[in-house]
């Protein structure tokens, strides 16, 4: 079974169209970037896979259809939402206690066991912590939950750079095990690049790119090029063509790669560049469609 | 205290199923509701002030007394009883109630507005806590749990009042038992706590319902949403068709119940326990309307909260 599956889904606010028909497929055990601009219907995606938003289209989750078996759902699924929601009133404690309270599958020593690596003080309460303390606190409740599905929307969006690491190390080390999944949102792709075992690409509503982390290594090659062999190169049809330090560096799409060697240095490309090149193109598409 | 139920290392499949099982449908309300008296102190910190507060002037009253700066000297609790305790256990009791129907009506006001405002609600809503549980615990505070509260700070206002007033007159040739075995304290306890129950718990609960529905409704300001609707339907009803029927309607919601079976604490002397007839409060139609309406606001706040977007 499928951990999340789609089919055709849509959602529009007023004439404002977020979800143009996605199709996707998460299996269980995978952990899947959802990479895409302000706006591309990420987190209205999010909200639809967690029940939290009505949509059109045909959409399971565990099995279940979120919308109308939320409650049941929300057992086996837990999220962080993309801005720090701890109230800012509830003490460390209170908040431990609350949810292994609600939560049948909440495991307090785990929770306090990870707290017990930071600075964080029980009787704190949320707003005497700092961002990436709340963010911490946060990653603690939700890791000691035993959730077959975790996802997570700009979950360390303004953290600086020592709490992301220490965020998805959190993340990867503690709590995923290759039975359960996570889908996670974020603008800093980079940091993701090694977490993640698939990728997904979404721009006004459309998924434009679906595919495993090794997929796209076979897919996708990056060459800078030596000055002569430009022409040849372009010839090939990159999909994307940039310029650094007066290099021409070209990104291809299902091209062979030793054929590739013979015309410059060779690699795959970094999720942010394939980003650009992908996005990039689809605005240049969606123009050129335009006039 | 709360161990947690789910001691199963490395669940994955197999045990779905089992562990919701094992965990009562009743855990997630009672921890609902801790949260609740977690966020919201003031809901007895305030009665508790205004306890308090009544408190040091029934005692300066009480010396004032014993040093005859006014009445007699001793006053005899025998045939004073009234002016003695009775009438402060009445005032102490309205001022108590009075401040937890303020409290109350705060309270509901913000309960469901705002955890959206701090979007907190994303937290709460990434939790197996249904919608229903989250609002019915919020509905449980003003109409039961507030009520509960403000008659144990009233039961122990007046015990304290009883021990006051017999300090106080120790000493004087005033016939202390009688302050005791009068009876007040017991007859004015029962009545109050059937008040709580009656009018707090239950006649008064459309209003907290729509407080509550307003609260979840509400884009900003859920104290405008709540009072204007009422005072609009008010106005174009006069208008209309030169009729108040809304608004007797409101006055007679907010009075209490008409029946002779009800009188306010502090306000006339009551009868004692001839006027605590409960058959009379469940035989008015007005309860059972009101409570059907408390149902109806309830049903479309949980509504809103489970089926609105998330902010």
């Amino acid at each position: 079974m499928a951990c999340i599956e789609a089919r055709g889904l849509r959602k529009s606010f007023g004439k404002t169209i977020a979800l143009d028909g996605i199709n996707l497929r998460v299996e269980e055990g995978r952990i899947v970037g959802l990479i895409g601009p302000n706006g591309a219907g990420k987190t209205t995606a999010l909200n639809a896979i967690l029940g939290l938003t009505p949509y059109q289209g045909e959409l399971r989750v565990l099995g279940r259809n979120p919308w109308t078996e939320r409650d049941q759902l929300m057992r086996d699924v837990c999220f962080i939402a993309d801005v720090a929601v701890l109230p800012r009133w509830i003490r460390v404690s209170q908040a431990i206690d609350y949810v292994a309270g609600v939560h049948p599958r909440f495991d307090r020593a785990k929770a306090e066991a990870f707290l017990a690596r930071t600075t964080i003080g029980r009787d704190r309460k949320v707003k005497q912590l700092s961002k990436g303390m709340v963010a911490q606190l946060h990653l603690a409740l939700v890791m000691a939950i035993d959730a077959k599905l975790l996802v997570l929307d700009e979950p360390t969006l303004g953290l600086d750079i020592l709490y992301r690491k220490q965020f998805y190390d959190g993340l990867l080390n503690d709590y995923f095990d290759r039975n359960r999944t996570i889908v996670v949102t974020t603008h800093q792709v980079e940091e993701l690049q090694h977490v993640l075992t698939d990728l997904m690409f979404i721009d006004r509503g459309r998924i434009v790119l679906d595919s495993s982390m090794e997929g796209l290594e076979a897919r996708f090659v990056e060459v800078t090029v030596h000055p002569g062999q430009v022409a040849a190169a372009r010839a090939l049809k990159p999909i994307h063509e940039r310029e650094v330090l007066g290099r021409s560096i070209l990104l291809f799409d299902h091209v062979d790669r030793r054929q590739l060697a013979a015309l410059g240095d060779v690699r795959t490309p970094s999720i942010a560049d394939l980003f650009v090149a992908v996005l990039g193109n689809q605005a240049g598409e969606a123009k050129g469609a335009a006039v | 205290m709360n161990t947690p139920s789910n001691a199963m290392p490395q669940s994955s499949l197999g045990s779905q199923g089992i562990a919701p099982a094992l965990i009562s449908a009743t855990r997630p309300f009672y921890w609902s509701l801790r949260r609740e008296l977690w966020e919201n102190r003031l809901i007895y910190i305030v009665p508790l002030a205004a306890a308090a507060l009544f408190l040091v002037g029934f005692l300066i009253n009480m010396i004032a007394l014993r040093y005859r700066v006014h009445g007699t000297w001793p006053p005899n609790p025998a045939h004073q009883g009234d002016v003695l305790i009775t009438i402060p256990f009445e005032i102490s009791a309205a001022l108590i109630m009075g401040t937890a129907l303020i409290v109350g009506i705060f309270y509901s006001l913000d309960a469901l507005y705002g955890e959206r405002r701090d979007r907190s609600i994303l937290f709460w809503k990434s939790l197996p806590v249904s919608d229903f549980t989250a609002v019915l615990s919020k509905l449980s505070i003003p109409l039961v749990v507030i009520p509960l509260l403000s008659f144990a700070i009233t039961l122990v206002t007046h015990f304290i009042m009883l021990l006051l007033s017999s300090a106080v007159l120790l000493g004087s040739s005033a016939n202390i038992a009688a302050l005791w075995t009068q009876g007040s304290f017991v007859r004015v306890s029962v009545e109050i706590f059937y008040h709580m129950l009656t009018v707090h718990g239950l006649w008064y609960a459309p209003i907290y319902g729509w407080l509550l529905l307003v609260s979840a409704a509400s884009p900003r300001a859920p104290f405008i949403w709540a009072a204007l609707p009422p005072f609009v339907i008010c106005g174009v009803e006069k208008i209309a068709f030169n009729t108040t029927h809304f608004l007797n309607m409101l006055m007679h919601r907010l009075a209490g119940p008409s029946s002779p079976a009800m009188t306010m604490p502090g306000g006339a002397p009551m009868d004692p326990m001839a006027t605590l007839i409960p058959h009379n409060f469940f035989s008015e139609p007005g309860l059972w309307i009101g409570l059907a309406i408390a149902a109806a606001f309830l049903a479309a706040a949980v509504r809103l909260r489970r089926y609105r977007g998330p902010i």
